[in-house]
């Protein structure tokens, strides 16, 4: 478990962080909870790595004009401990729970996540359900997208890579608004082996997103549909249920093969229908 | 001998002040003058030729001061096996050479093809990265079944059919297939006992260095047995000489079996060091200990218990394919033969039985003994079956299990059980760990709650496992004559210093087993002196004088009992210091609490001013020699047998077939007691790894032979939230033929747990009108999951 040499430089703005980037071979290193490993395996080399773990803005937790913005590198905990997430954006809390241990919910963060983006990750499936924006920033200047539009593959985002992850914005929920998020690990990695993420606001319209499905996370529209407007109880939820997964191309492996994953989806979106209907 | 009350006694670990505290002292913290780091090229396919190892751009990079490719080796012997295993005919099984390093055909992924050695470690792991292997790809078979079929791959090109050996233990076949044919009943189970990875949490490690001004050799080893290393070392591998050669094995953190074995790596560090002419270390990546440490289990098996119409059992038939993987290792013979199938009698009278045994070389990783080796699978087989059998013919699984006991007997004033397979029990009461398992898991009651939530659509099962084990390995002559290549005994150095403090150098080894806290209460209670008056010293050729090492649960009863003869010998002579001292005779003198007293009188002398005498002789007896200090060795004369009941409760969820472990009963029997937080924790260490068998662990090769989850992304180790608190009681039979009257408890919580887990799972689907005989362990809930909806 020996990475191969690499050069190490600990930054304190995103605009050094922007300038170090230039370099092709350089790589963003937040929490290292997905990236070290893979340098120890060899199976990541960057030449040098910009540690943005010194941005403290990069960290902020705030409300700013009817949105809670999260800096990239908040950790896990620092999310799921922040009294504005317990307030308006409980899915947060209770999903960062989910996370890994202690020490992984210490270290890793929200944006790294994201940008690692891998296909069992928590965040994505809660970003999704939240209608959270993503904001990156390159020495060009900065963009904001939809998580909709960010996940395009296993292991691939819109991200470019002479661009950072600076901020996570997420409309504030109105009152009454109630989500969950449901997940079935996978028992050695304890990653999502299936999980969904729900959020469902009092005009009846319902935010589903899934993860650990398919090679990324998704906003399921089909049983969104099924499901938006309609009281929730047994039919209409199972209507929904019925109506998941369409065309989705799910993952296979060793702990899910693909009818048993797809079985677990569906569970498991169930469950969250029926909770945030309770 | 009577005690000052330290055995039995709780007390905390006196080794932990140093664990706790990050004080331990293992092969990788000690670094050498001039030392060097070695990395390895392994292979990448499972089966290959190897055309070409290019290592001549390695050979440039920064630092690199040696290579050295399996061409560099021919001369060199492989790593021998300890244990030889005859055929059915006679013949004496297929050991092919298991090479330092490859020269011809690598035969499973990461076999070891060059070892690259630099300055750092870094250096080295780049240098290795450079070696160029060309090879040519060869069909290759990973399955036992399948590889003894004609026209399947050859993993060694002179051993026709995969077939190290055939192996039979019991009564004639012709004898039990007619018992089976007048069963009233029989219950029949083809299952798979996964293969698992031993997963120590330190990784093996070595360092090995040579000095020519004296031309010895020391071995630093993660080693459960250093002299055993040494002497396969020297006398089997490198033909060097013994007493020029030191092995220690400091602190080692955790074996389970995996760190008995003679490695490949220890002997090439060794040949490399003299070669070099400076220390060589290499320890272990995570990864490699996927690939390497040498895995445990991998039987497949087609069982038949049959029964007579009162649910007597009347014979048991098992036909076993035991995986050895490419290589035999040292103790892989053994293990699915004198450690599997002398155990088919478990706690029942079964009066015919017939064990058949083919040991299979595979494209995969060696297979030996780990915490169990042997008794796990042999255990499996038979509670599995009876459990099975309760079901199939209705009849309460325990109740099953009271009509087939051996009835108890001490060994002492009744004698010890002859069973089917070789093996004589010493003491047991099989029924009283039942009774007290049922009583403690309110057995009407969970019976009751059962039903209960089978009406409100929930699956609850409770699954039974008595099981017994032969531990305390073992008496030298027997194990002999079963083709065992040493002796299996133990010695034992007690020194008193001249100020009565005691020194214990034993031949046993400590890696997570707690003797420095064990031992010493022994020691002290005997001397009738203060626990940290007593030093155990382990795990240095250089300063114990022998020793067979830790495994099979025989520390205590084949350690411990060496240290106990050497104190006799100590209180024997002190006797005769005392009755000088106090001008009586010898046979008048009573040793107690640390005192040498004059029978029916108040003189006495303590064991301190004793030992100043021995040491201070000016008022001796004129025949005595000065010192107190004595060595043992001792060989066992059985067996030990330890016992239990365990019991599980389980509920599985119906939409996602997930298990979850409501209770664990564990009633175990393991003789006397010394330390009853150690044994509690050896136990509770044991359980967690069968249940982890059951439940969450398992090696997975795919068809090319690569080991799909050799990491903790996708092997799953049981962590402490998978469990509810155990519920433990105990028994005492005491061993009739050791002086400590200890059985042993280190592989009790293995051997037991993963039957009942799986019992239960099984009894829960039946409780819904699943009828499934068997679910593949482990049982993930995909699998269990598939149980509900195909059956
Ligand atoms: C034992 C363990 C258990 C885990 N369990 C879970 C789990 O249950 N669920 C789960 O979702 N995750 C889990 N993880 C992953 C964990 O959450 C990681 O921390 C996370 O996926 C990556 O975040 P990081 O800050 O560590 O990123 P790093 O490892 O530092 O980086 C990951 C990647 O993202 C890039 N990157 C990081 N920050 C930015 C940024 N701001 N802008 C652009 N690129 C960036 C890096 O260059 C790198 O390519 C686990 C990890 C471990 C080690």
């Amino acid at each position: 478990m020996i990475p191969a040499a690499f050069e190490y430089e600990k930054v304190k703005t995103v605009d050094e962080a922007l300038a170090a980037l230039s370099d092709s071979d350089t790589k963003i290193l937040a929490g290292g909870h997905s990236l070290i490993p893979a340098m120890k395996l060899r199976l990541n080399r960057p030449a040098k790595l910009v540690d943005i773990g010194g941005i403290t803005a990069l960290k902020d937790i705030k409300e700013q004009d009817g949105e809670i913005v999260i800096g990239a590198a908040a950790t896990h905990a620092d999310i799921m401990y922040h009294n504005l997430i317990k307030k308006h954006l409980p899915l947060f809390a209770e999903g960062a729970a989910t996370i890994g241990d202690l020490q992984v919910r210490n270290h890793g963060t929200i944006g790294g996540s994201l940008a690692h983006a891998d296909p069992a990750a928590d965040w994505p499936a809660m970003v999704l359900a939240a209608d959270a924006v993503i904001e990156l920033k390159s020495s060009n200047g900065r963009r904001r997208i939809p998580a909709t539009e960010f996940f395009t593959g296993l292991f691939s985002t819109a991200l470019q890579p002479n661009e950072i992850i600076t901020e996570i914005r997420i409309p504030v929920p109105p009152d009454g608004t109630k989500s969950t998020y449901q997940k079935f690990v996978q028992p050695a990695s304890r990653f999502a082996l299936a999980a969904c993420a729900v959020m469902r606001f009092t005009d009846g319209r319902t935010n589903i997103a899934f993860t650990g499905v398919a090679e990324n996370a998704f906003r399921d529209g089909g049983a969104e549909q099924a499901i938006a407007g309609k009281a929730l109880d047994d039919a209409s939820i199972k209507a929904a249920v019925n109506a998941a997964l369409q065309g989705v191309s799910v993952l296979g492996d060793h702990y899910a093969s693909v009818p048993y994953r797809m079985h677990l989806a569906k569970v498991y979106l169930k469950k969250a229908l029926h909770k945030v209907g309770a | 001998m009577s005690t000052n009350g330290l055995i039995g006694r709780a007390i905390k670990r006196v080794e932990d002040k140093r664990f706790l505290t990050g004080h331990g002292n293992y092969t990788d913290d000690i670094v050498l003058p001039k030392q060097t780091y070695a990395s390895f090229v392994r292979s990448q396919y499972a089966h290959a030729r190897l055309l070409n190892v290019d290592t001549s751009a390695a050979k440039e990079m920064p630092g690199v001061v040696a290579i050295y490719t399996g061409t560099d080796l021919v001369d060199v012997n492989g790593v021998p096996c300890g244990w030889q295993v005859n055929f059915k005919n006679g013949d004496t099984m297929k050991e092919p050479k298991h090479p330092l390093l490859v020269a011809d055909k690598v035969r499973h992924v990461g076999d070891a093809i060059a070892i690259v050695i630099a300055e750092t470690i870094e250096q080295a792991t780049d240098a290795a990265e450079a070696v160029m292997v060309e090879y040519e790809e060869l069909p290759c078979v990973v399955d036992a079944a399948k590889a003894v079929q004609s026209g399947a791959p050859l993993v060694h090109d002179d051993v026709p059919n995969n077939k190290s050996f055939d192996w039979v233990l019991g009564n004639p076949i012709e004898e039990v297939n007619e018992a089976m044919r007048k069963a009233a009943h029989v219950s029949t189970l083809e299952f798979v006992n996964q293969r698992l990875v031993p997963n120590a949490i330190e990784p093996r490690s070595y360092n090995s260095s040579y000095d020519p001004a004296t031309e010895k050799y020391t071995l630093y080893t993660s080693s459960q047995n250093p002299h055993l290393i040494r002497l396969l070392m020297c006398a089997f591998v490198l033909g060097i000489p013994e007493h020029k050669v030191r092995v220690v094995s400091p602190d080692v953190g955790g074996g389970f079996g995996s760190k008995i074995f003679h490695y490949t790596e220890e002997a090439l560090l060794t040949w490399c060091s003299k070669k070099i002419g400076r220390p060589v270390k290499w320890t272990s990546e995570r990864s490699e200990s996927f690939l390497l440490d040498a895995h445990g289990r991998d039987h497949i098996t087609k069982a038949d218990m049959g029964f007579d119409a009162n649910g007597k059992i009347v014979a048991l038939r098992v036909k076993t394919y035991a995986n050895l993987g490419a290589y035999l290792s040292t103790f892989s013979s053994c293990v699915p033969t004198y450690l599997h199938g002398t155990l088919m009698q478990g706690l029942y009278t079964t009066p015919k039985i017939n064990v058949d045994v083919t040991g299979v070389f595979t494209n995969t990783t060696p297979v030996d003994a780990y915490r169990g080796a042997g008794r796990p699978e042999a255990t499996y087989l038979l509670e599995r079956l009876i459990d099975l059998a309760a079901l199939e013919m209705n009849i309460d699984p325990a109740d099953l299990r009271f009509r087939n006991f051996i009835p108890p007997f001490d060994g002492v004033n009744q004698p010890g059980y002859q069973t089917q397979v070789a093996l004589q029990y010493d003491s047991g009461n099989y029924e009283g760990v039942l009774k007290k398992g049922l009583e403690m898991v309110n057995y009407a009651e969970v019976r009751r709650e059962q039903q209960e939530a089978a009406h409100n659509g929930k699956l609850v099962g409770i699954g039974f496992s008595t099981y017994i084990e032969a531990c305390g390995i073992a008496p030298s002559a027997i194990v002999g004559s079963l083709g065992c290549r040493a002796g299996l005994f133990e010695s034992a150095h007690v020194r008193v210093q001249p100020t009565g403090k005691v020194s214990v150098y034993t031949g046993s080894h400590s890696h997570g087993q707690g003797h420095e806290t064990t031992f010493a209460q022994v020691v002290a209670d005997k001397l009738g002196i203060n626990l940290n008056d007593v030093e155990i010293i382990h795990g240095d050729s250089e300063a114990v004088a022998f020793g067979m090492g830790t495994y099979g649960s025989r520390s205590l009863s084949v350690g411990g009992s060496a240290i106990i003869k050497s104190i006799e010998k100590i209180i024997e002579k002190g006797k005769k210091i005392a009755a000088h001292k106090l001008e009586a005779s010898a046979d008048d003198i009573e040793f107690s609490s640390g005192k040498f007293t004059v029978k029916g009188t108040d003189k006495s002398i303590g064991f301190g001013e004793v030992a100043l005498t021995a040491y201070v002789p000016h008022v001796y007896p004129k025949d005595l020699e000065p010192g107190l200090d004595f060595s043992s060795f001792y060989d066992p004369a059985n067996f030990t047998y330890p016992f239990g009941c365990h019991i599980a409760v389980v509920e599985v969820d119906k939409e996602t077939g997930k298990v979850s472990l409501k209770r664990f009963i564990a009633v175990d029997d393991v003789g006397n007691v010394i330390n009853p937080m150690i044994v509690e924790g050896q136990i509770h260490g044991g359980l967690v790894q069968g249940i982890g068998q059951a439940l969450f662990e398992g090696a997975e090769y795919d068809e090319n032979g690569q080991l799909t989850n050799a990491s903790y992304m996708d092997y799953c180790m049981p962590r402490a939230d998978d469990f509810p608190m155990f519920e433990m009681g105990s028994q005492v039979t005491p061993c009739p033929h050791n002086p400590l009257g200890v059985k042993g408890a280190g592989e009790a919580g293995t051997i037991g747990a993963a039957p009942a887990i799986v019992n239960a799972v099984i009894d829960a689907l039946w409780s819904g009108g699943h009828k499934v005989k068997d679910i593949r362990m482990p049982l993930t809930s995909e699998r269990v999951w598939h149980a509900m909806v195909d059956a």
